[in-house]
């Protein structure tokens, strides 16, 4: 058999061949793969609001020109330096120099003039247009240097600018920046592979490239927890920063290969009723359905226990937070009674779910809260696709449960009837008016404040849980935020041993 | 007294065991099966609770019961409805022979040649999940079986002799089928529909488990099954029960059936 022993032996050594050159290239190469529950459908931050997208892409792909570090604290990013005019009302960004999009195009105060006008424009579809609302003009005043003036002032004006809503977009690849998103950051676009993966490549051309320690970055998309369990297990993921399933977090506390961190977001977990239409536009409706539900129930069964309660739309974290989880104490009867005193009592409701665990599993446990007030709900869990379309664009929907996971999102409130709540009060609107231009931050948390109480007041929402930030790394994995004050991760500090 | 043979014996206990806790669950269960009691969950086996409680301190024994019944409504539903309409087919196919023959049963063919439960999870799919939707993919997909077995058991009646008289005695096609044909393939379509009992009962379990079949707070084996698949580390019994109960009643079907071919084939009975 020589023939037999030849290609043996060239099979072999073209073996021996494979692994030495695998070997030297895995040396050589620093890659980290990232688990991550919630595929987007589009890659552009600027718009399409699925949290996912600046969790992988802001601060990464995109930048902005501020940005905000794991405290909550704005640093500069695109933009070096900043003055403000006396009056409070005119930003003058200075920018930091030789930068290039990732398409060779070079950066100058004409991108950022470009990116704000397409965001202010009449019909712009960003996520985040109130962030964009209080500026009245954007001005170049030379290439490496412009004017934002406010028409009032805005204490969040910074913050809002550090967003992925925010990022700095060129006129040249804007088009295409939903599949082949091309911006200035560290990492630039390599493969979306749908339904599986999503891989960034290190820039060399970056600016602070010799800090960047990860050469690539693949996020992994898993939406199931048992999949992404044994994904873990099996050493297919480095990182899972925000793990769908909280029971399963003992086995790998217990595990000496894993690291497991437990934190906050800043996502409001609430059970959104469609304020605009019967029986939610009813007060009485809203509260009995708020008196229905049993936090410290839910909590405990969905999310075993790992979250916070909340009682209005605030983070328990935050500075301005009061503790209005006693508003509306859980009384099955008295909600029964509240129901039918509103004329729906044994009525049927539709809670309508976007496919996460921590929904889908309140759901069923709130399903069964409403039906021991005499309320018959149908829980529907759909793609996250058909919600986004159905839902949050359409607001064809009774009631749903979903993590409002921005910072300073009390103002979602204020953006009038034709966002999903279906909320439109000019009291609270006036309300949120005064809390954005209120630039000294004491007197700001007092009318937070008051806006929290006022939404429960009026019961707007059943208002569940803070969602937990629950983070798996394998040991070694270094450089994630435990807790994240705003929806995105700098990956560029972001090591692997 | 001649033997039972024994996959007819121990079918037919597994089937009644499911049938009759399924019919149970009508009038009584330990529990109602969808009250929570999150405060008492995970609880072990015990007087008040048999099987013990799951991750939301349901009773596990009470949704097991209901969740036989639905995989049992959902298994007769979809057996009776795909196979009244694929045993019609097949009739009608035998009885007509020529083009409409070939017609029907190249149409049988395309539907085999769809691997079944892809079918039935793109049908559930594009029409929503629920149980109803389900049932409707489960039947369709029977359709052609039972077209298939129902035409190749007719053929061979239909060159019968007393056939042949009741033909020149100018009974119509549509008649013979009825009253000659239909009576004497019963057998065979029998012994199909509890094989394909067992197929709809796990097809009903694969479509709940991935989420297009039962839905909350509805129990189902599938759905079970797959809520506890992140609980196999603090609590496998979760997943072993339904496991159990989807075992027992495919192959109790399975051996029933198979058992009823064997002792109704005339060939298999001429080899004992």
């Amino acid at each position: 058999m020589p023939r037999t022993t030849l290609i043996r032996g060239l099979a072999a050594s073209a073996l021996a061949i494979a692994a030495a050159l695998s070997a030297a290239a895995a040396a050589a190469e620093s890659k980290i793969v990232i688990g991550l529950q919630q595929e987007p459908t589009s890659l552009d931050p600027t718009a399409d609001a699925t949290a996912s997208i600046d969790g992988m892409l802001t601060q990464n792909l995109f930048e902005s020109l501020t940005t905000v570090n794991e405290a909550g604290e704005v640093l500069p990013q695109l933009a070096k330096s900043w003055t403000v005019s006396e009056d409070g009302l005119t930003y003058t960004f200075s920018l930091v120099e030789g930068v290039k999009f990732h398409d060779g195009t070079t950066f100058d105060a004409e991108d950022v003039k470009f990116s704000f006008d397409r965001a202010m424009a009449e019909n712009s579809v960003n996520p985040s247009k109130g962030y964009f609302k209080p500026i009245e003009s954007v001005t170049v005043v030379d290439p490496m240097t412009v004017a934002i003036k406010l028409k009032g002032k805005d204490a969040f004006f910074l913050f809002n600018m550090a967003q992925g809503d925010a990022s700095i977009v060129g006129p040249e690849s804007v088009e295409t920046n939903n599949t082949n998103p091309v911006g200035t950051g560290a990492f630039k676009f390599d493969s979306w592979t749908r339904g599986d993966k999503l891989v960034l490549a290190k820039n060399p051309d970056y600016r602070g490239s010799a800090d960047v320690s990860l050469d690539k970055v693949e996020f992994k998309f898993i939406a199931d927890a048992a999949a992404a369990t044994a994904a873990l297990l099996a050493d297919e993921i480095d990182a899972f920063p925000g793990f769908p399933a909280p029971e399963i977090l003992p086995q790998f506390e217990a595990d000496p290969r894993f690291n497991v961190v437990v934190g906050s977001t800043e996502g409001e977990v609430i059970l959104a009723m469609n304020n605009s239409k019967p029986p939610f536009n009813d007060i009485r409706v809203r509260k009995a359905v708020s008196t229905a539900i049993d936090r410290e129930e839910i909590i405990d069964g969905a999310m075993y226990g790992r979250a916070v309660p909340i009682g209005s739309f605030y983070p328990p974290h935050g500075p301005a937070y009061v503790d209005l989880t006693g508003a509306y104490p859980h009384d099955a009867a008295k909600a029964k009674a509240m129901f039918e005193e509103a004329g729906v009592g044994g009525s049927t409701m539709t809670i309508r779910v976007p496919p996460f665990p921590y929904a889908t599993r309140s759901a069923e446990i709130i399903q069964a809260e409403l039906a021991e007030a005499g309320i018959d709900a149908k829980v529907e869990t759909v793609e996250w696709g058909f919600w986004l379309d159905e839902v949050y664009k359409k607001k064809n929907y009774d009631m749903t449960i979903i993590a409002h996971t921005s910072p300073n999102d009390l103002g979602n409130f204020a953006r009038g009837p034709n966002y999903f709540y279906g909320y439109d009060d000019p009291k609270f609107t006036e309300l949120w008016d005064k809390i954005s231009g209120e630039v000294d931050p004491e007197a700001r948390y007092k009318l937070e404040g008051e806006a929290q109480r006022y939404l429960t007041e009026n019961a707007v929402h059943g208002f569940l849980f803070q969602l937990p930030q629950l983070g798996v790394y394998k040991k070694g994995v270094s450089g994630f935020w435990p807790s994240r004050a705003v929806l995105f991760q700098p990956l560029a500090g972001v090591k692997v041993n | 007294m001649k033997r039972v043979a024994p996959n007819l014996l121990i079918g037919g206990v597994l089937v009644a065991l499911v049938v009759g806790v399924a019919a149970l669950s009508l009038v009584w269960t330990p529990y109602d099966h969808a009250v929570l009691n999150v405060r008492g969950k995970f609880q072990g086996p015990s007087l008040a609770h048999w099987l013990g409680s799951d991750q939301l301190g349901r009773d596990v024994l009470s949704q097991l019961m209901v969740a036989a019944r639905n995989s049992m409504t959902v298994a007769l539903i979809s057996v009776l409805v795909g196979g009244t309409i694929g045993v019609a087919l097949g009739l009608t196919a035998a009885a007509l022979g020529g083009l409409v023959e070939e017609a029907i049963m190249r149409v049988a063919d395309i539907g085999f040649a769809f691997p079944a439960l892809l079918f039935a999870i793109m049908l559930a799919a594009s029409l929503g999940p629920s149980l109803w939707n389900a049932v409707a993919a489960i039947a369709f997909i029977n359709i052609p079986i039972f077209a298939r077995v129902a035409r190749a058991s007719a053929n061979q009646i239909w060159t019968r002799e007393y056939v042949l008289a009741a033909r020149a005695a100018g009974l119509g096609r549509f008649a013979i089928s009825r009253d000659h044909i239909l009576p004497n393939i019963a057998a065979p379509v029998i012994v199909q529909a509890t094989i394909e009992f067992a197929v709809a009962i796990l097809a009903e379990a694969a479509l709940s488990y991935l989420g297009l079949g039962a839905q909350p707070p509805a129990p189902s084996w599938g759905r079970m099954l797959s809520e506890a698949q992140t609980l196999m580390y603090q609590a496998p019994q979760l997943a072993i029960y339904p496991g159990l109960c989807i075992v027992a009643a495919v192959l109790g079907f399975s051996l029933l059936g198979d058992g009823l071919r064997d002792a109704t084939d005339p060939r298999l009975a001429r080899a004992r």
